[in-house]
């Protein structure tokens, strides 16, 4: 009986708090209906500051092409900023970074995607475990840090080899930067091949295929468009690397395809015109939206390239 | 221990497979299956107990039973599928035309090409209906487009899905719907001419209409192939099986033809499974 009642009167509590909870939930409710709009402010930061860079390097790009010709500037293969005839010619600075990228890619590639074909398909849980993580110690370590090991360590090495190299030469820091980007790929591929239904793979090996037949004619297929996408990720990290290269292959803005010389790239133009003293409004000072211009044009390019290529070689599952 | 349950094992194969030579000559390869003593460990869960079984060439054997009972798992032991499980050991043998698969020395790539295998849920490669079917074969080494033509339509008719999909082989096979993947998954089996086609619960994943053309297939895939087929499903096993083994706890409880296992199962905890009492 007491119990009873006793109960009865918690239930009219609680109603009673609900009630006065919902008088209170007004502010709340307006709240509620601000949150997106909050949120859409804070989401709209990184496409404004998109926008803000492009408005930045174009307007004075601008001003740069008015002294120098566009035409000039893409094609002209010499590059004499300092000098007293100056001249700005933007194919070394191109040459360079496509050279040191493709160096880049010959070593990151195969080695990233070796190591997540090995990570998804054949290592242990135990393993895994302990690699993936190694792994991305490797992608912690600061730029710079590599540019020293490159400069320090690794052009000796290659040039105890191979007494023709220079002592600042791009083939060099191409090396490092490849060994730098090794994790990026390497991670990504792994988590696209993981990604792949185990399904597939026993279907595959139901049909008396094996392992590696699996993997090189439904996992890889299959997990394609996140491969390519770590691969142009990684071509866009080797493009917009900038240390590595600066230390490691000096300033000389030769236009050659010999890796044993030194050679400039976009990027590490843009850390000696910014660091050296440019005055503002100066033809060199404007060179340097231009070239950063075009540098996120071809990061640009690539970005788009790899949405292209996803989608068109994307196996859906 | 492992190695001892290996000694142990290859000590078996050995009499097995004199015993098997002569049991062929007998019965002129009729058993195209036969399971002696067959105990397999998940690590430490006891999953098939002293199994013994002999299947039949060109007949359909269902295997029914309640969730967890180790239909699915004997049935991934026929093909070896099972050692995907990591620690997974066995004993015993299991002869297929008179050899052990379990031993070591067999090849298991050309266990899975002579014995197919249809999944639970559909799982045709992310690729087109055409490169699904031609995917055995290639990895078996035959490139002639003609060959390869040939074999893709056969393939598709003896899955009687070739109606369907004969104007659209170069699309995705993800375009299909749940029944007709999981016929192109049949077909994808037959492409490589196997000797024995193994269904784990083929339809539990497809609506009824689905499910009554693939149970209409099996019926005729049974001139040439042997098929096993895991179901949960009692009416199905009724339906189409000439024979049904029903597991209990990783033990058979009972195997007969089907017949008299639905009409007259010798076993209580047959009739009790099969009345719909458990499971």
């Amino acid at each position: 009986m007491s119990k009873n009642s006793e109960a009865k009167k918690e239930a009219v509590n609680v109603s009673e708090m609900i009630a006065q909870n919902k008088k209170k939930k007004n502010i709340s409710n307006l709240f509620e209906k601000l949150i997106p709009t909050i949120l859409f402010l804070l989401a709209s930061i990184t496409i404004l500051t998109t926008l803000g860079i492009l408005y930045t390097l174009l307007s004075q790009a601008i001003e740069f092409f008015k002294r120098v010709p566009i035409w000039e500037f893409f094609t002209g293969t010499v590059l004499k900023p300092l000098s007293q005839n100056p001249e700005f010619g933007l194919l070394p600075l191109i040459n360079g970074t496509i050279i040191s990228t493709i160096i880049a890619m010959f070593v990151a590639g195969p080695i990233g995607l070796m190591s997540a074909i090995y990570l998804s398909e054949y290592a242990s849980d135990r393993v895994r475990r302990i690699l993936k993580p190694l792994l991305e110690i490797l992608a912690g370590i600061p730029t710079i840090v590599y540019g020293f090991f490159a400069f320090t360590f690794v052009t000796p090495i290659i040039r105890a080899i191979w007494p023709e190299v220079e002592a600042t030469n791009i083939l060099s820091p191409g090396l490092v930067m490849g060994v730098m980007i090794i994790p990026m790929i390497a991670s990504l591929s792994e988590d696209a091949m993981t990604s792949v239904p185990n399904a597939m793979r026993e279907g595959s090996l139901a049909m008396g295929a094996t392992k590696l037949e699996t993997t090189l004619k439904v996992v890889i297929p299959a997990a394609f468009s996140g491969i390519i996408a770590s691969f142009v990720l990684g071509i866009s990290r080797a493009i917009g690397e900038t240390m590595i290269v600066t230390i490691a292959s000096g300033s000389s803005k030769n236009f050659t395809f010999d890796i044993t010389q030194s050679m400039q790239t976009m990027t590490a133009y843009i850390v000696e015109v910014a660091g050296g003293e440019a005055p503002a409004g100066s033809t060199i000072y404007y060179s340097l939206y231009a070239v950063a211009l075009t540098l996120f044009v071809f990061t640009l390019t690539m970005n788009l390239l790899a949405r292209y290529i996803s989608r068109k070689f994307r196996e859906e599952y | 221990m492992s190695t001892l349950a290996n000694n142990k094992m290859k000590v078996q194969v050995k009499s097995k497979q004199d015993e098997e030579t002569e049991a062929a000559t007998v019965e002129s390869g009729k058993i195209v299956y036969d399971t002696k003593d067959l105990n397999l460990w998940y690590s430490e869960t006891h999953a098939l107990k002293d199994i013994n079984l002999e299947i039949n060439e060109k007949e359909v054997t269902a295997i029914i039973g309640p969730s967890g009972c180790g239909k699915s798992t004997y049935i991934k032991t026929l093909n070896r599928m099972v050692e995907l499980v990591p620690g997974v050991r066995t004993t015993g043998t299991i002869a297929y035309k008179g050899k052990n698969i379990l031993d070591r020395s067999f090849k298991v790539e050309d266990l899975r090409t002579q014995v197919g295998m249809v999944f639970q849920k559909p799982n045709p490669f992310p690729k087109s209906i055409y490169e699904n079917i031609t995917y055995g074969p290639k990895i078996h080494g035959i490139r002639n487009k003609k060959i390869l033509d040939e074999i893709v339509e056969n393939s598709l008719r003896g899955a009687y899905i070739w109606d369907e999909v004969k104007d659209r082989l170069n699309e995705n096979a993800y375009g299909l719907s749940g029944g007709q993947q999981q016929r192109l998954c049949i077909a994808r089996a037959l492409a490589v001419q196997p000797d024995v086609i193994l269904m784990d619960e083929p339809t539990s994943a497809l609506d009824p209409k689905s499910t009554l053309k693939i149970e209409e297939l099996v019926q005729d895939l049974k001139k040439e192939y042997s098929l096993i087929i895991v179901t949960h499903n009692m009416q199905q096993a009724a339906r189409i099986s000439d024979k049904t083994a029903f597991f209990l706890n990783g033990e058979v409880v009972e195997y007969d033809k089907t017949n008299t296992i639905f009409t007259n199962p010798s076993d209580s905890r047959t009739e009790d499974y099969i009345s719909g009492r458990f499971g």
